[in-house]
C-alpha cells in the first residue's frame, strides 16, 4: 500500500462542529430566506402540515404529494426535478463490502455522495466519514482522526476506514424512533420519511456508527449543483429540522445501478451487490475474504462488511 | 348542574385571586414574565433558522435542553416523598402539606414538556407524537413510553390537586374512595416516569456510559434527594410569608428521609465509578471524560467534582442530627444537594453519554446563549405556574378561600 502512488486528498468537513461560522451562516441563511420567500416554500402549507406517514398513504395521496414536491423543487431549483417512489426489487437484499487494505483515504466517495444525494452544502452535511487510523493500533476509535488533511494520501503509517450507514438487519435507530418515521425496507435499506420525522434525534443517540445526520439549519443547495433525479425516501432535497442518512443510493440501486461511492472509488475498494444472489461479487467477498463487522458485539447485524483484500 | 356551577365559580374566584396581590407578588410575577419574554425571543430565532442556533451538533446531538428535561423529571417524581408518609403512613404533619408536592410535580412536568418541545427540530409536527392523533411507535420506542407516562402523571396530579382544592373551597370533605386510589396510583406512576426516562438512555448499546443496569436506580435515588430539597426551602418560605403552619417535625422528617436517599445516591455513584475505572475497558473513556478529562479536554471535570463534593457535604450535613436540625446548615445542605443533582442528572449525564461520539471524536459542547435564554424562559414558565397555583392553594389550605366567604380578604394575605 505504501508503494502505491499518492493522490491528492479532498478536504475534511469544515471544522469540528461540521457546521459553519455564525456570520457565514447568517449570510447564507439570509439568501435562503429570500429564496424561500420567492418560491413560497418558506411557510407551511395545510397539506404539508396534515400529511400522513409515507407508509399510510394510498397511491392517490402519494401521487398528489409527489406532484406537489416536484412542483416545489422545480420552482426552487429552476430546473425539472423528479421525485420517484420506486419500490424494492423482489428477491434482493443489498449488501456492501469495503476493502480496508485498498482504501487510500482520498474522500472521493464522500464528495460523490454529497453530489449524488443532494446533501446541504451550507451547513455542510456528509453521509460518509473517513477515519484515518494508525497502523500500529489497528481499528481503534481511540486513535481515529476524521479531520486528517495532508496534501497527499495515503500517509505513511496510516490506514483509512470510511464509515457510513451499515444498513443493520437489527437497526437500533428504527427501534427507538417514537413516530415510525424511519424503517427498514424489504431490500434491507433503512430509510427516513423526511416529511414525518419530528427531529427528536433519538435515532442519532441510538446509532453506533454515527451514520445519521441532522439538518441543524436550513439546508442550502445551489440550484446548479442539484441532482434532479430524486427518490422520495432517498435523495430529494430535505427540509430543516429532520434527520437524514445513507440509503445505498436507493435512487440508483433500485434501478440496477451501483451507489455513487462504489462508482467513484479509484481503488476499487468498494463492493456492492445482492446478498441473496450466490453469484454476486458481494457474496464472493464474504465467502472468500477475511471480513469483519464493525462493533459486532452490539448485535446490530450490519449488511456492511469490512475486509482485507490483499 | 350544581357541581358544574360551583366549579365554574371556583375557577373564576381562583382567577380573581391570582390577579390581585401585594407589590412583592407583582414584582415576582413581572420578573418571571420578563424572563419568559426573553425565552420567547431566544426561541423565535431558533424557530426561524433551526437548531443551528444551539451548540448541539451531530457529535453531541442532545445537550442543555434534554439535560434539564431529565433533571426535572426527577423533580416531578419527588412529589411522592410527601405522598408516601402522608397517605400510606397517615402522618398528619406531612399530610397537611402533601398537596404542595403535587403542585411542584405539575410545574416540573410543564417544564419537562417545554424542554422536549423546544428540543425537537420540527415543532410543527408535534402532533405526530401524540397518542391516537399521530403515529406512536409503541411499545418499541421508549420515547413513546415516556410521552404516555409523563402525560398520565401530569393528568393524575392535576386531577387530584384540583379536586382536593375544590373540595376545600366548597367546604366539603373529599371522597376518600376517589382520592385514595388515585394517590396510591401516583406512587408507582412517579417511579415509572423516572424509570422510563432512565430506560430511554439505558437501552442504547451505542452509548456504553448509559448502558448500565443501575442507571434507573440512580435516577430514583438522585430524584429523592433534589426534589425534597426544593420542597424544604419552599416550606420554610411559605411559613415565613403566609400564615400557613408547617411543623418543624414535618421538615425534619423529610430531611431524615433525604439523608438515606443521599447516602444511597452516593453509594450508587461510587459503584458505577468502581466498575468503570477498575475494569478499565475501552468504555472507560466516557467516565474519564467526565471526571478526569480525555486527550486534553477537561470541560466537564470541575463540574463533575463539584457535584461529588456538594453531594458528599450535603450528605454529612443531613446525616448528623445536629446539623440536620439547624436551619442554617439544613438550608446549606439543601442548596448543595440540589446543585449536585442538577449537575449530575443534567449535563453530567447527557454530555459524557455522547462524548466521545460513536466514532471516537470529542466535540466540546457548551450551551449557546440561545439555549440558556430558552431554558430560562421555560424555568420561568414553571415557576409562574407554581406561583399561580400556590396563590390559590395557600388561602384554600388556610381556609380563607371558600365559596361561603368569597375571597376578597384572603387576597392580601397571600
Amino acid at each position: 500500500m505504501s508503494e502505491a502512488p499518492k493522490v491528492p486528498a479532498a478536504p475534511p468537513a469544515d471544522d469540528e462542529s461540521q457546521g459553519v461560522s455564525r456570520r457565514s451562516f447568517l449570510h447564507t441563511a439570509g439568501c435562503a430566506a429570500v429564496a424561500a420567500a420567492l418560491t413560497g416554500c418558506g411557510h407551511l402549507s395545510t397539506e404539508e402540515f396534515l400529511q400522513r406517514n409515507f407508509r399510510e398513504l394510498d397511491k392517490k395521496e402519494l401521487g398528489e404529494i409527489i406532484a406537489r414536491l416536484e412542483k416545489e423543487y422545480t420552482a426552487k431549483f429552476h430546473k425539472k426535478v423528479t421525485v420517484a417512489a420506486t419500490p424494492p426489487m423482489p428477491g434482493v437484499v443489498f449488501g456492501y463490502a469495503l476493502d480496508l487494505s485498498r482504501c487510500i483515504g482520498c474522500r472521493r466517495c464522500v464528495y460523490a455522495c454529497v453530489k449524488e444525494n443532494n446533501q446541504s452544502r451550507i451547513p455542510q452535511i456528509q453521509w460518509i466519514r473517513v477515519l484515518q487510523m494508525d497502523k500500529e493500533e489497528g481499528v481503534s476509535l481511540l486513535h481515529a482522526d476524521p479531520y486528517y488533511d495532508p496534501p497527499l494520501v495515503p500517509q505513511e503509517g496510516h490506514f483509512y476506514m470510511p464509515v457510513q450507514c451499515h444498513q443493520c438487519k437489527n437497526p437500533p435507530c428504527v427501534k427507538v424512533c417514537p413516530v415510525k418515521a424511519t424503517w427498514q425496507e424489504p431490500d434491507g435499506i433503512t430509510v427516513v420519511d423526511y416529511n414525518w420525522c419530528i427531529g427528536c434525534r433519538y435515532c442519532m443517540a441510538a446509532c453506533p456508527y454515527g451514520a445519521r445526520r441532522f439538518n441543524w439549519g436550513e439546508p442550502h443547495l445551489p440550484p446548479e449543483e442539484i441532482n434532479p433525479v430524486t427518490e422520495y425516501l432517498g435523495n430529494r432535497p430535505r427540509p430543516k429540522g429532520v434527520v437524514e442518512k445513507c440509503t445505498f443510493c436507493i435512487q440508483r440501486t433500485r434501478k440496477g445501478r451501483y451507489p455513487a461511492c462504489v462508482e467513484i472509488c479509484p481503488t476499487g475498494s468498494r463492493k456492492f451487490g445482492n446478498l441473496l444472489d450466490p453469484g454476486s461479487e458481494i457474496r464472493y467477498v464474504i465467502e472468500n475474504k477475511r471480513v469483519f463487522l464493525f462493533k459486532e458485539e452490539l448485535n446490530t447485524q450490519p449488511k456492511f462488511f469490512y475486509f482485507y483484500g490483499v | 348542574m350544581e357541581t358544574i356551577r360551583n366549579f365554574r365559580r371556583f375557577c373564576l374566584d381562583s382567577l380573581r385571586l391570582v390577579v390581585v396581590g401585594n407589590r412583592a407578588y407583582y414584582g415576582w410575577v413581572a420578573f418571571l414574565l420578563a424572563l419568559m419574554g426573553l425565552g420567547i425571543v431566544a426561541y423565535l430565532g431558533q424557530f426561524q433558522d433551526g437548531l443551528i442556533h444551539t451548540n448541539m451538533r451531530d457529535q453531541v446531538s442532545w445537550g442543555f435542553y434534554i439535560g434539564n428535561f431529565t433533571f426535572l423529571v426527577g423533580l416531578a417524581a419527588a412529589a411522592i416523598m410527601l405522598v408516601i408518609p402522608a397517605y400510606v403512613y397517615e402522618w398528619k404533619p406531612i399530610k397537611e402539606i402533601a398537596i404542595l408536592g403535587e403542585l411542584l410535580a405539575i410545574s416540573a412536568l410543564v417544564m419537562c414538556l417545554g424542554f422536549v418541545l423546544v428540543d425537537i427540530g420540527r415543532p410543527d409536527r408535534f402532533w405526530h407524537i401524540m397518542p391516537l392523533v399521530g403515529l406512536l411507535n409503541f411499545p418499541s420506542s421508549l420515547l413513546a413510553w415516556d410521552v404516555i407516562a409523563l402525560n398520565s402523571y401530569l393528568l393524575l396530579n392535576y386531577v387530584v390537586a384540583t379536586y382536593l382544592l375544590y373540595c376545600a373551597y366548597t367546604d366539603r370533605h373529599y371522597v376518600k374512595g376517589f382520592v385514595y386510589p388515585l394517590v396510591f396510583l401516583s406512587i408507582p406512576m412517579a417511579v415509572s416516569i423516572h424509570t422510563v426516562t432512565a430506560y430511554l438512555y439505558n437501552g442504547l448499546g451505542a452509548r456504553p456510559y448509559w448502558n448500565s443496569a443501575i442507571l434507573a436506580p440512580r435516577f430514583l435515588a438522585s430524584a429523592f434527594c433534589s426534589g425534597p430539597a426544593i420542597l424544604l426551602i419552599l416550606l420554610q418560605i411559605l411559613r415565613k410569608t403566609t400564615r400557613l403552619e408547617i411543623k418543624d417535625e414535618a421538615i425534619f422528617k423529610i430531611a431524615e428521609l433525604m439523608a438515606y436517599t443521599m447516602g444511597f445516591n452516593l453509594f450508587l455513584t461510587a459503584a458505577e465509578a468502581f466498575k468503570e475505572f477498575y475494569t478499565n475497558s475501552q468504555d472507560v473513556v466516557f467516565i474519564r471524560y467526565l471526571y478526569l478529562g480525555l486527550r486534553g479536554h477537561y470541560t466537564l471535570v470541575p463540574f463533575a467534582w463539584a457535584s461529588v463534593l456538594c453531594g458528599l457535604v450535603a450528605f454529612l450535613l443531613f446525616l448528623v442530627p445536629k446539623t440536620r436540625k439547624n436551619w442554617v446548615t439544613l438550608n446549606i445542605g439543601c442548596v448543595l444537594i440540589y446543585a449536585s443533582v442538577y449537575i449530575e442528572k443534567g449535563m453530567g449525564l447527557i454530555i459524557p453519554g455522547l462524548t466521545p461520539d460513536t466514532l471516537g471524536e470529542i466535540y466540546t459542547y457548551r450551551p449557546s446563549l440561545t439555549e440558556v435564554g430558552v431554558a430560562s424562559g421555560i424555568f420561568a414558565l414553571g415557576f409562574l405556574v407554581f406561583t399561580l397555583m400556590l396563590k390559590v392553594a395557600v388561602p384554600v389550605m388556610l381556609g380563607d378561600f371558600t365559596m361561603a366567604g368569597r375571597p376578597a380578604r384572603s387576597a392580601a394575605a397571600a
